[in-house]
Parts: structure tokens; C-alpha cells; sequence
């Protein structure tokens, strides 16, 4: 018995409530940049189930420009992570609320 | 279907780890196993191009990128005991964010099995190849394709303007 699209959507849902949970519950800046590279990757999983669902390469193009996005994502992320670590010594995003009203 | 719960299961297991992880190096470690579990699932879709930039695009240059940082800020340890004092005294954000994950499956869950199981069969024999993709790329998708071009250099340079050192002395001259 094959893996049906439905078995390859439930992975995916499973891996992107991974990520929001990280999101949400750490408090460390680069982690929390992880877990969105997990959400990432599990609507990439999607686009591709999807395309080999329907037969069609769509869903592959779909998921190029998504990790184009995510490497731009990352190099942006990871400079502002610097910059801000050079200003107070610290990765938790609790100690960044300047702009908090 | 053994391959599939076996890729299946190696990323779950793995994405959970990174988030419980203590030190960032581990869970960046660990993000690479899961992309290469997912990698392995991308093969059984018959989608081998996405497969392999997966591997050198994401565990290759994304992943080492983030490595790298994690050794330059050189901060391993995250729960302080201040840290770990204010979750105890005022434990609101961390749950609330656990309520929340959990309601977001149960929703998700809840949607995916009302379609009914066994409706999403794949049809057979849908082997997309590379020069099928090429083709796409560069003919019906050759705009936002030089787009993504213009995207990556703009987010190189705002990289270097937002993590270059300030030097005071180099005004001047």
C-alpha cells in the first residue's frame, strides 16, 4: 500500500505545528529562526505532494523560489541577530523591547 | 509505505529535538538530520531535483550559514537561571504558545481526515525530470526567476550594511 497525499499532508502539518510551537515557546533568537525554517520546509513538502498529485513540475518550481526566499530570509535574520547581539549581549528577544509601546 | 513512516518519523522526531534543545549548535545539527529525512521523502515523490537542492542548497550553504553564526556569538546556553525563574513566576507566554500548537494540529488533523483516507492516491508514473523543470523555469516562470535574482543581492547587501562593525575612524579620511 502506496502513502496516499493525505498521509504526505498530515506529515506536513505535524512538522509545521513543529515549527509555530517553536516560535511561540523558545526564547532564543536563533532557534526561533530555526523553527521557521521548519515551517519552511514543511509547505515545501506540500508543494511537492501536491505537484505529484496533479502530474505536473509546478509544485518543484514553486518550492525553487520558496528556498531562494529562505536563504535570503536567513542572510537578512542572521545579520540582524548580530547587530542586535553586539548591542546587548543577548539572544532573547525579551531583552529587545525598545519598540515596545 | 516503510520508507515513507521512516522518513516520516526521522523528521518529526528530529524537528521536536531542535526545539527542545538546550544549545543552538545541537538543534542546528539536528535541523540538518531533518532535512535530509525530508530529502528522502522528496525521492519518494518522484521529485529527485528538489531532493538534491535540498541537500546542497539547505543542509549545505543555509544550514552552515546558521552554524557559523552560532560559533561567532559563541552563547550556547539559552535558560538562565533568570530565565527559568521568570518562567516559573509568570508562565504565560510559553503555555499559551503550547495551547495554541496543539489546537493548530487538532485543526489540521480535523480537516485532513474529513476528505476521507484513501482519496489522495498519487497517479502513477508522474516522473517530472530535471529538464522538464529547466524548460518551466526558464520559459514560463523566467521572470520571477530574474526576479529572484534581484531579491538575493538586495538581501546580500542589506547583510553587510546590517552586520558591518561601525568604525569611527575611517570617517574621517
Amino acid at each position: 500500500m502506496m502513502p496516499t497525499l493525505n498521509d504526505y499532508l498530515l506529515l506536513s502539518a505535524v512538522l509545521f505545528t513543529i515549527g509555530t510551537a517553536g516560535v511561540f515557546v523558545r526564547r532564543n533568537l536563533i532557534t526561533i529562526l530555526l523553527s521557521i525554517e521548519i515551517m519552511l520546509n514543511a509547505v515545501n513538502l506540500t508543494f511537492v505532494a501536491f505537484g505529484r498529485s496533479f502530474g505536473t513540475a509546478d509544485g518543484q518550481i514553486i518550492v525553487f523560489f520558496v528556498m531562494t526566499v529562505a536563504a535570503a530570509e536567513a542572510a537578512v535574520g542572521l545579520a540582524i541577530v548580530i547587530a542586535l547581539f553586539r548591542h546587548r549581549e543577548s539572544l532573547n528577544p525579551d531583552s529587545f523591547t525598545s519598540l515596545k509601546w | 509505505m516503510t520508507l515513507f513512516y521512516l522518513f516520516g518519523a526521522i523528521a518529526v522526531v528530529a524537528s521536536l529535538l531542535v526545539i527542545a534543545q538546550r544549545n543552538p549548535m545541537y538543534s542546528v545539527l539536528l535541523l540538518i538530520l531533518s532535512f535530509g529525512a525530508l530529502s528522502g521523502l522528496y525521492v519518494l515523490l518522484e521529485a529527485p531535483f528538489v531532493a538534491v537542492i535540498q541537500i546542497i542548497v539547505y543542509a549545505g550553504a543555509i544550514m552552515v550559514l546558521f552554524l557559523f553564526v552560532v560559533m561567532l556569538l559563541n552563547e550556547p546556553k539559552e535558560d538562565t537561571e533568570e530565565a527559568r525563574l521568570r518562567l516559573v513566576v509568570a508562565p504565560g507566554a510559553a503555555q499559551m504558545g503550547a495551547i495554541l500548537a496543539v489546537a493548530l494540529i487538532g485543526e489540521l488533523g480535523w480537516a485532513l481526515t474529513r476528505t476521507g483516507g484513501q482519496s489522495g492516491a498519487f497517479p502513477a508514473g508522474a516522473v517530472t525530470s530535471e529538464a522538464a523543470i529547466g524548460r518551466l523555469l526558464f520559459n514560463d516562470y523566467s521572470f520571477p526567476f530574474e526576479v529572484t535574482s534581484i531579491l538575493i543581492l538586495v538581501a546580500m547587501v542589506g547583510a553587510v550594511v546590517l552586520a558591518r562593525r561601525e568604525s569611527r575612524r575611517s570617517d574621517g579620511t
